[in-house]
């Protein structure tokens, strides 16, 4: 139940880039198609899943066990660009059908803020005993659906925009931001359910 | 070219949250307040400065095929600095603004004006052009800051301009960012002749 109820709560009540603001760059970059957009999500579920179970044991058995906490950032944001570069490499050689769906995806997602941010709160949760390994994952899995959820309903809207007789000075990123933002407002619905 | 041409550039002409669109993640979470706005631009700028320098230093002995991964560490380095000094002076400010101090690593600001401004240019110029993008992201998150703190509190900077009943709460929560965002582009758009 506790970890049901994590989940409802990253996907929908604290939506990753609905309340949080984590990862907007390709939310509003590879928005403008739904199967770009289902392509992301997908790769982002990938990468989040496996960079937070890398960064949870780093923290633990490297950062914590030595009093190093500070080194944190550098070293999440060298494990996590190293990692999409390996992923990359093995679904390759693994799995070509896999990799020509996320291909193009995975170089983007080492700067999108989502995955080092979720890392982050994992990591920093390894201390106090708010997270461990399965909570951690369980999270990670939950915001990545919660992106994947947003990303998907977002570019659907922003399929029907681009029909739509927008003034001149809205065009593009605007009028995105104000859908975004009607959809926040429904996402803010959502809050006190959990 | 001209040091303070290239300061005027980065605030203006290629603003970076406004014009260039980058970086909206610290746009959109941490402009609940003026105040916070400000603290997070200053902080960018900071990490901007400084990374820009560096690299403009040292752009001959870094091989092209790890330039980028190069970059990220530089940056890495002085946001840990960054992140160290104001948990120390600063402890309010650090704490409001969270998850998104260590987040500046990840910010295509400031990796995009390493690429392409300081591997290219004079450890002076990309100084300048540190401040001026700097300065052009502090001001874009001020101005966005203040409206949401006007309009969801009737506040700004912690000075009360009207009874907070007036306020509406959405500009302070999460769609009001995107909304207020969304029409500061417009008027930018609109000034800058584009309609």
């Amino acid at each position: 139940m506790e970890y049901v109820l994590l989940a409802i709560s990253a996907i929908f009540v604290n939506n990753v880039v609905l309340s949080q603001f984590l990862g907007i760059c390709p939310f509003l970059g590879v928005s403008k198609k739904m199967s770009t957009a289902a392509g992301m999500g997908a790769a982002v579920t990938f990468v989040l899943t496996l960079a937070t179970i890398v960064t949870y044991l780093l923290q633990k058995y490297v950062l914590n066990a030595f009093h190093i906490e500070y080194m944190q950032t550098i070293l999440f944001i060298l494990v996590i660009a190293s990692l999409v570069q390996m992923v990359e490499i093995i679904l390759k050689k693994m799995s070509p059908s896999l990799y020509s769906a996320l291909g193009v995806f995975l170089p983007l997602i080492t700067t999108n803020c989502c995955i080092l941010g979720v890392a982050i709160i994992v990591g920093n949760g390894v201390a106090d005993g708010s997270y461990d390994l399965i909570k951690g994952v369980v999270f990670a899995i939950a915001t990545a659906i919660g992106y994947a959820l947003a990303l998907i309903l977002f570019s659907v809207l922003r399929e029907h925009l681009e029909l739509m007789n927008v003034p001149e000075a809205m065009k593009g990123t605007p009028i995105a931001l104000l859908t975004a933002g009607l959809m926040a407002m429904a996402f803010v619905g959502f809050s006190g359910m959990v | 070219m001209n040091n303070l041409k290239v300061i005027l550039n980065g605030i203006i002409k290629e603003n970076p949250a406004l014009v260039l669109l980058l970086g909206m993640c610290p746009t959109l979470g941490t402009t609940t307040s003026a105040m916070n706005g400000m603290g997070m631009g200053l902080a960018t700028m900071a990490v901007l400065m400084c990374s820009n320098t560096v690299i403009s230093l040292i752009k001959r002995l870094i091989p092209d095929m790890v330039r980028i991964p190069s970059f990220i560490v530089i940056i890495a380095t002085f946001v840990t600095v960054l992140e160290m000094l104001m948990k120390a002076y600063v402890p309010s400010l650090y704490a409001s603004l969270g998850l998104f101090i260590p987040l500046i690593v990840v910010n295509c600001i400031v990796l995009g004006r390493a690429e392409s401004f300081a591997a290219k240019n004079s450890p002076l110029a990309s100084l300048c052009d540190g401040i001026g993008s700097g300065l052009g992201f502090t001001l874009a998150l001020t101005m966005l800051g203040a409206i949401r703190e006007i309009l969801g509190s009737g506040m700004v900077f912690g000075i009360r301009l009207w009874s907070e009943d007036f306020g509406v709460l959405a500009f302070v929560l999460a769609p009001g960012a995107f909304i207020a965002l969304a029409y500061l582009i417009v008027i930018v758009n609109k000034l800058t002749k584009k309609a």
